[in-house]
């Protein structure tokens, strides 16, 4: 690891001030720092911030401080009764011991797991721009078939970004001149194209404080993930979904699918194939049409495409059947 | 620095890169807590940092000096096991044993967040939770053994939780 200078920030507006890296639960950080994926200069460590409150609003949504631990946004009970799809999907990631030292902010800020971003004598343009990318007609089994470029097929490895963007979370941040904004999750990340090593919109310096959730949804919630393993492994493919039926009609849905790109996927037209209509296979296989319109397989990921409609189809079965 | 393990007071002068879990074995002598992968995806240095099981690997010592940090020394001694070292013991719960302190801190705080009514991957409802045989391999995932004693550990966990 290199060594940095280490700061402690006793407020948001110190911390965005000190003009360094911030650090919190560090699960993700400090694995890259001692491969020196990472080398910053300065750690500004924001774990004793006041940050760590869930709070309900006026409105009836949630507001989440960026420092409350996975574990711990699992386990509320509004998120339980309210947002079960958010309960479910951080307890589908990682392990006990990470959840625990995991922060809400940080989850959304991982890196990917991709393993030549993680081996540093392989190409990697998002590790090391312009150097290429090996993962290419690599072994690419875990990688993006979905929202890739020729630089890049790196995917976003969260369980719970996943479920925040089906439930249109907004990211609240405070910039270091002062100024806050609130950035909807649909916003927050950016396409490969030909700067990977630009994962967000967030800039140098910017903290996030809070992630508000809307008021609960109606219909049914489910997250659904496919992995190598029963337990502690990242997504295959996996699926944040939201759905509500009235009439024998699907009145409202909301998908997000984890592990087909480089963010928590969203694509309107998959939606679309669905609402209005009444839940049938031919209806779910519209739906996963859309969804996989312009997948693309890079050889050890082709099956990537149909297990995502398979599981999307499980899925939707699960969403609209007998009791919905 | 300054540390509080398993209730006593500690002074030392690390690197300021020095992960919790190098401070316990290089610094204070505490060898119990093992480095596996030094990367959180073996839980051999898992330890209790107020209560709440962590990797020591994953975090740096010099965020932990207002924390009360509990190691396997601080859990019980060859005279007095813990309840989960003896159910270990009687219960097979190991070969070579390099994963079991880890194990025994995990599953201390493991069965504290069962009591705290927290909820589990394979919880089929998230809001009452029984702590079946799945619920324990799944809730004690972060922890491997690579001589695969996972029967008797899950075994011996039980036998503590229901006691």
């Amino acid at each position: 690891m290199k060594t940095f200078e280490y700061a402690k920030a006793d407020s948001p507006e110190a911390a965005v001030a000190a003009g360094g890296r911030f650090i919190a639960g560090g699960t993700n950080l400090l694995d890259l720092m001692k491969l020196q994926i990472e080398t910053p200069e300065r750690l500004v460590d924001i774990s004793r911030l006041d940050l760590g409150d869930v709070e309900k609003r006026a409105d009836g949504g949630l507001t989440i401080g960026a420092l409350v631990p996975n574990s711990d946004l699992a386990a509320d009970p509004r998120v339980i009764k309210g947002y079960p799809v958010l309960s479910r999907a951080l307890l589908a990631g990682a392990s006990g011991q990470l959840r625990n030292k995991a922060t809400t902010g940080g989850n959304l800020l991982q890196r990917t797991r991709c393993p030549y971003f993680y081996d540093t004598a392989m190409a990697c343009n998002k590790r090391a721009p312009g150097s290429g990318c090996a993962a290419i007609g690599g072994f690419n089994r875990m990688l993006a078939i979905l929202g890739t470029s020729d630089q890049c097929i790196a995917t976003h490895p969260s369980d719970m970004a996943v479920a925040m963007r089906a439930l249109d979370a907004m990211i609240v941040t405070l910039k270091p001149d002062g100024d806050r904004r609130r950035i909807a999750m649909g916003d927050f990340y950016r396409l490969p194209g030909d700067t990977p090593q630009i994962e967000t919109v967030i800039e140098p310096g910017e903290l996030i404080t809070h992630i508000e959730l809307p008021p609960p949804p109606k219909g049914r919630q489910l997250y659904r993930k496919v992995r190598d393993r029963a337990s502690y492994a990242f997504a295959l493919v996996s699926v944040a979904g939201i759905v509500s039926v009235e009439d024998g009609k699907i009145a409202s849905a909301a998908l997000a699918f984890g592990g087909l790109g480089p963010m928590p996927w969203r694509n309107s037209a998959v939606e679309a194939a669905l609402i209005g209509r009444a839940p049938s296979t031919d209806v779910f296989e519209a739906a996963a049409d859309a969804l996989l319109a312009g997948a693309k397989g890079h050889g050890a990921n082709d099956f990537k495409i149909p297990l995502t409609r398979r599981t999307l189809i499980a899925s939707l079965r699960d969403l609209t059947g007998d009791a919905a | 620095m300054h540390f509080t393990i398993n209730g006593a007071r500690h002074e030392a002068e690390p690197d300021i890169r020095a992960s919790l879990l190098d401070l316990l074995r290089e610094h204070l002598g505490l060898t119990g807590t093992k480095k596996g992968c030094d990367h959180g995806q073996c839980g051999a240095c898992t330890v209790l940092v107020n209560g709440r099981r962590i990797n020591s690997c994953l975090t740096l010592a010099v965020m932990h000096q207002d924390d009360d940090i509990l190691t396997i020394e601080g859990l019980g001694s060859a005279d007095a096991l813990h309840p989960l070292q003896a159910a270990f013991v009687k219960h097979d719960g190991f070969q070579c044993g390099y994963c079991t302190p880890g194990q025994i801190c995990s599953a201390v705080g493991m069965l504290d967040e069962v009591a705290k009514g927290w909820p589990s991957h394979v919880s089929g409802s998230l809001s009452e939770i029984e702590l079946t045989g799945e619920e324990i391999s799944e809730r004690m995932s972060g922890n491997l053994c690579r001589c695969s004693a996972y029967p008797n550990i899950v075994d011996a966990i039980s036998e503590v939780a229901r006691a």
